[in-house]
């Protein structure tokens, strides 16, 4: 996995609450069978005024110019400023692949929903929770500033703006490490292979039930 | 020593590991796998060269992109190339890595959170994922079970085990007994709409209390599939004799002694008397009213009695413009009543209301009537070939023909629409899925969540109406 140490891009604000993962990327683009190839149809229904289908060239589709991320000033941004409840819905991984690969590495909100949090650790990404009041401060200086940048330290936690002022924000040890590294977590996980088989013998015994395999 | 709740001792039971940094191994008995969300896993485990850990963990069926027609024809009978794509992918690495799979032609294929307990394959007391965020259905029988991403797949692929950290304990119970017409359906939408979608994150709710204890394991199931849609991963109930009782006799299911040892087992899972929630939310049942949802979020929803919510009442700015935004994506006016909404569309079944005593509500509404000309369609999509076939034993298929609703093939079918069906553009269907996101069931379309009574009801009036009316 790609580690996350320190990141500094052009916010782009994402003015609704309860953005879930339908919304990130549509179902129709679950049928691909890789894990890449999902930014040009992130936030497909918003983005575009036609209807979305897989293998299209999403170059010569009629873009909604109200959209956030079809504004110039925004187009290159790489931290997405949200609102509450962000990626609620399915646990499609497909969500923080497309915000991935469209190129967001930082998500920034009130609250995230469970599963799309934890499927952004596994793929580079760093959901960031901050208090709403200080959201609410961002998304002002965002919409007033042109070119507003943020810079996110993963290592000291804090999100620092552009005049300097700064904001700590937490996560869990084990996931900051994973991202700070790079980690493979499979690879952690199996280091711990002999106390999953001794777990397993002692299930067998306990609770055969567990391991038939029906008939 | 205080009481554990039945959160606690389920993942008690389970842990393999307590790290220092607060994050565990949690060890996982079965794994359900399907068409969309595993392809990348299995690549992930041949890109490392490793090996599934427990091979008989695994099952493994495509329920995503299957169409609801032409079945006998298989493989062949999916058009989309890409879909078809998916679910040979599925056969493949279950092939390769010898899992088990019911494919698409075999009885036993169905959508994953209906045949895990239809098949024994989810017991009392497992620990049980899927990449599929409703895997809290399989919560109903006192299991701890949540959707995992794709990676998560992979990790449990490769090792058995997930790296959790604990949730908190929310207690939600349903105080006294349910009305004649209320559904399991109806309870859950009634609780998202008092706490929200996002009342339940970070929390594994147990649902407790008489009206819930009175309930069949199909409208627990139900309960359980959108604890998700209340923000939380994990949905749960208490064992009793109505689990017990259903899991008996299963194909997976254990038999004589040990299923005796089991069944001592399984009557621990509860929540101790003296337990502690961090979170307790109760709820009147005898109060609760058929629901319908209004909005895009499963927290827009009311009693069918009620009527569309006016933004210019609403004081929170954010939600404010959160309604006025669904309003005008569902086209509904405020304070338009929920009976005036005229449907294009009905859709029973998804993961949510699938099983047969769905399909035995929905066809006693429908007996002896005719589905309303106005509507362009209206489908019943059984969970499973197993469900199907039980509901052609009873002779719900004819009823449902007659009435002039379409009788499919197993799959997930109008949930996601995946598949071929699916809504047009500014289509208002009555749907018993989970989701009522903007675009979910077809780019445009607009979805209404209810019961499968509910939906019935509709189906043959072509507007909500309270299915109580239509009931003697």
């Amino acid at each position: 996995m790609r580690a996350f140490t320190q990141h500094q891009g052009i916010v782009a604000p994402m003015d609704r609450s309860n953005v879930d993962t339908d919304m990130i990327i549509p179902k129709q683009f679950l049928k691909s069978i890789k894990r890449t190839g999902f930014g040009p149809n992130l936030f497909d229904e918003l983005r575009y005024l036609d209807e979305g289908k897989p293998d299209q060239d999403s170059s010569q589709r009629p873009i909604n110019p109200d959209f956030v991320l079809n504004q110039d000033r925004y187009r290159n941004a790489s931290v997405l400023l949200a609102r509450s409840n962000f990626g609620c819905g399915s646990s499609r991984e497909h969500a923080p692949w497309a915000l991935d690969d469209f190129g967001f590495r930082v998500i920034i909100a009130p609250s995230f929903a469970d599963i799309f949090y934890n499927n952004c650790f596994k793929n580079g990404l760093l959901p960031i929770v901050l208090p709403e009041e200080v959201v609410d401060q961002l998304f002002c200086e965002t919409e007033e500033n042109e070119g507003y940048q943020l810079t996110v330290d993963l290592e000291a936690k804090t999100v620092t703006t552009p005049s300097g002022e700064s904001f700590s924000f937490e996560v869990d040890d084990f996931r900051r490490h994973c991202l700070l590294n790079g980690l493979d977590d499979i690879g952690v996980t199996l280091e711990d292979a002999d106390l999953i088989r001794d777990y397993e013998e002692k299930r067998r015994q306990t609770a055969p039930w567990l391991f038939n395999s029906g008939n | 020593m205080v009481g554990k709740t039945l959160y606690d001792k389920l993942w008690d039971d389970h842990l393999v590991k307590q790290r220092d940094d607060g994050s565990a191994l949690i060890y996982i008995d079965r794994q359900l796998l399907h068409e969309v969300t595993s392809p990348q896993a299995f690549e992930g485990l041949r890109l490392a060269g490793r090996k599934p850990w427990r091979i008989d963990a695994n099952i493994a069926t495509p329920d995503h992109n299957v169409p609801t027609t032409d079945r006998d024809k298989g493989i062949d009978g999916i058009v989309d190339p890409v879909s078809r794509t998916q679910v040979e992918t599925l056969d493949k690495n279950c092939d390769e890595f010898g899992i088990l799979e019911f494919k698409i032609k075999d009885q036993r294929q169905g959508i994953v959170h209906v045949i895990g307990p239809e098949q024994g394959a989810t017991l009392p007391g497992m620990s049980i994922v899927c990449g599929d965020s409703h895997t809290s259905t399989h919560g109903a029988f006192g299991c701890l079970a949540h959707g995992i991403g794709t990676s998560e797949v992979e990790h449990v692929l490769a090792t058995q085990c997930l790296v959790q950290k604990k949730m908190k304990n929310m207690l939600v119970k349903v105080n006294g007994k349910l009305g004649p017409g209320v559904t399991g359906k109806d309870v859950v939408l009634a609780i998202i709409g008092k706490i929200g979608t996002a009342g339940g994150t970070g929390y594994a709710i147990e649902f407790g209390g008489e009206a819930i204890r009175g309930l069949s394991m199909e409208a627990r199931m139900t309960i359980c599939n959108m604890s998700i849609e209340a923000g939380a991963r994990v949905g749960m109930v208490a064992v009793d004799d109505t689990t017990i009782d259903y899991v008996k006799g299963r194909p997976f299911a254990p038999k004589g002694e040990t299923w005796d040892k089991a069944v001592d087992y399984w009557r621990t899972l509860h929540s101790d008397d003296d337990a502690v929630f961090d979170k307790v939310v109760e709820l009147d049942g005898s109060a609760i009213m058929p629901q319908v949802s209004w909005g895009t979020s499963p927290e827009m929803v009311t009693g069918v009695d009620g009527a569309v919510p006016d933004p210019a009442k609403e004081e929170d700015p954010i939600k404010r413009e959160g309604i006025v935004r669904a309003l005008k994506y569902m086209g509904l006016q405020p304070n338009q009543k929920i009976t005036d909404i005229q449907l294009d569309r009905v859709f029973i079944g998804s993961c949510t209301n699938s099983r047969i005593e769905d399909l035995r509500e929905a066809a006693a509404v429908v007996k002896g009537r005719k589905v309303a000309s106005s509507l362009k369609q209206a489908m019943v999509v059984p969970g499973s070939g197993l469900v199907k076939a039980q509901a052609e034993k009873e002779g719900l298929d004819k009823i449902f023909i007659e009435a002039g609703l379409e009788w499919r093939d197993p799959g997930c079918s109008m949930c996601l629409a995946m598949n071929a069906d699916k809504l047009g553009q500014g289509e208002h269907c009555a749907s018993t899925s989970n989701r009522n996101f903007e675009g979910r069931q077809g780019f445009g379309g607009r979805t209404h969540l209810v019961s499968p009574a509910m939906a019935a009801a509709a189906a043959v009036t072509g507007h909500f109406v309270d299915v109580r009316e239509l009931m003697h």
